[in-house]
């Protein structure tokens, strides 16, 4: 069962924990479809309705950054662990 | 009663209060981070609400709601705008709330990056994109200007909610008469000098729009270069620039009851963003902008080089009217006496984008 790690800066909306458990793996559309379900407020954070990935949020799977192994197609194994990052931006 | 000045930020909302509109407690910031770029006042409700488009850089755009002053803020499950399937979009910014006239109790407008409006039913917890605007044929065409693509102003007409004017940057005006079904450009007087034809249907700059509070059909409109009077609901459009120092700038506010009188903060130029002279005035006409006097009674003195958005000058709804903007610098001034004398609200402050007051 694949994992999800969760920044302070988001773990309001993930009902305050640190590492939410998905029961969908096989690639990282299919978890954040099942964030979307159970905790969208979490999961707008990280895509925008058109499901593209926030430009200033990187996913990392496995500690593979997610955007150079196939972006939301990217393999996530039965036991991956995925990291969610906000980027260096702003000013 | 309680004077509330909302004050939205580059780095989050600031809700100061006072009782006499010239000393300010000024809250710290909710939303600390985030960008405010819209906020409104909803004073129609047996309780005064508060509506903030909340920004981030990171994690996107949203809209939250305090009923209790800015105590606790609630945001819906789902998100509250959200281009609908098939559109390939996605809401990159509010840029404006608007609650609906008085008939319509529950609605609220929003404007947002890319330019698109939306209409929410439930008190702008949740929001429709009103779909005619978006499938305009002209939409393809609508450009961007540095701030981005995006409807800025949403002026509900007051007493037929069929009646909508909206703006947009490097857009122009568009209005509607059947309720949001069909939408036509309302450029005509307006120059775009920027374009090969100077006179287009559409395609202008409108920096922001305010409607008369006496006449619902008299609106006056700041443009990218350009200040205008339309007195026919937006059929035309007329310079009334002629008595102002410069014909750029963001703003304009209208007064809430009395017709004919408005507020802009003038700059030098496109190309030179600063107060003219480099002095700190907010410019009034009580004649809807044949002539136009300066204000600047406490304000300050020497060289002024901050700007005011387009969103940071407003006015209350108090008698007599308060007039109140905020700059870039990070300073929020306020005026009991529509604009006569001035005293500071708060200063070091990020950037201020839009200032909202009302009476709670």
């Amino acid at each position: 069962m694949p994992s999800v790690l969760i920044p302070g800066v988001l773990r309001a909306e993930a009902g305050g924990v640190s590492r939410l458990e998905v029961s969908a793996d096989g690639s990282l559309r299919a978890v954040l479809d099942e964030l979307g379900e159970r905790w969208p407020r979490l999961e707008r954070r990280i895509r925008d309705e058109s499901g593209a990935l926030r430009r200033y949020v990187n996913v990392y799977v496995d500690g593979e950054d997610c955007r150079r192994s196939g972006g939301l197609d990217a393999p996530v194994p039965s036991a991956a662990e995925i990291q969610v990052l906000p980027s260096i931006a702003g000013g | 009663m309680t004077h509330m000045l909302a004050i939205g930020t580059q780095k989050g909302l600031f809700l100061a209060t006072s009782d006499d509109r010239r000393s300010w407690r000024v809250s710290s910031a909710h939303f600390p981070g985030h960008a405010i770029y819209a906020v409104a006042f909803d004073t129609r409700g047996p309780v005064p609400r508060v509506l903030a488009g909340v920004d981030s850089s990171h994690f996107g755009p949203s809209v939250l709601i305090s009923e209790d002053l800015g105590e606790t803020w609630q945001e819906p499950e789902a998100a509250p705008l959200a281009f609908p399937a098939g559109t390939d979009a996605a809401v990159e910014r509010v840029w404006q709330i608007a609650p609906a006239g008085p008939l319509e109790p529950g609605v609220v407008y929003a404007g947002t990056q890319p330019s698109a409006l939306w209409r929410s039913s439930d008190g702008g917890r949740t929001y429709e994109l009103i779909r005619a605007l978006w499938d305009h044929p002209h939409r393809p065409e609508w450009g961007a200007g540095y701030g981005g693509q995006a409807i800025h102003t949403i002026l509900p007409h007051p007493a037929d909610p069929d009646r909508i004017l909206v703006a947009m940057s490097a857009g122009g005006v568009y209005r509607t008469a059947d309720g949001g079904e069909t939408w036509a450009a309302a450029n005509r007087g307006i120059k775009a000098y920027f374009l090969p034809d100077p006179w287009p249907e559409f395609g202008q700059c409108v920096h922001k729009v305010a409607r008369d509070a006496a006449d619902p059909d008299r609106y006056y409109a700041q443009n990218h270069h350009g200040v205008y009077r339309s007195t026919d609901g937006g059929d035309s459009w007329e310079s009334i620039a002629g008595g102002l120092p410069s014909d750029f700038g963001f703003p304009m506010a209208a007064h809430p009851s009395r017709g004919g009188t408005i507020w802009n903060f003038p700059l030098v130029s496109d190309g030179e963003r600063q107060p003219v002279d480099l002095e700190c005035r907010v410019f009034r006409s009580d004649d809807g902008g044949e002539t136009w006097q300066p204000q600047h009674k406490g304000l300050p003195d020497g060289p002024y080089y901050p700007v005011v958005l387009r969103d940071a000058l407003c006015t209350d709804d108090g008698a007599p009217a308060g007039v109140y903007f905020g700059t870039r610098a990070g300073e929020v001034f306020a005026s009991a006496d529509e604009g006569e004398t001035w005293s500071t609200v708060a200063a070091h402050l990020p950037d201020v984008l839009c200032v909202r007051a009302a009476g709670v």
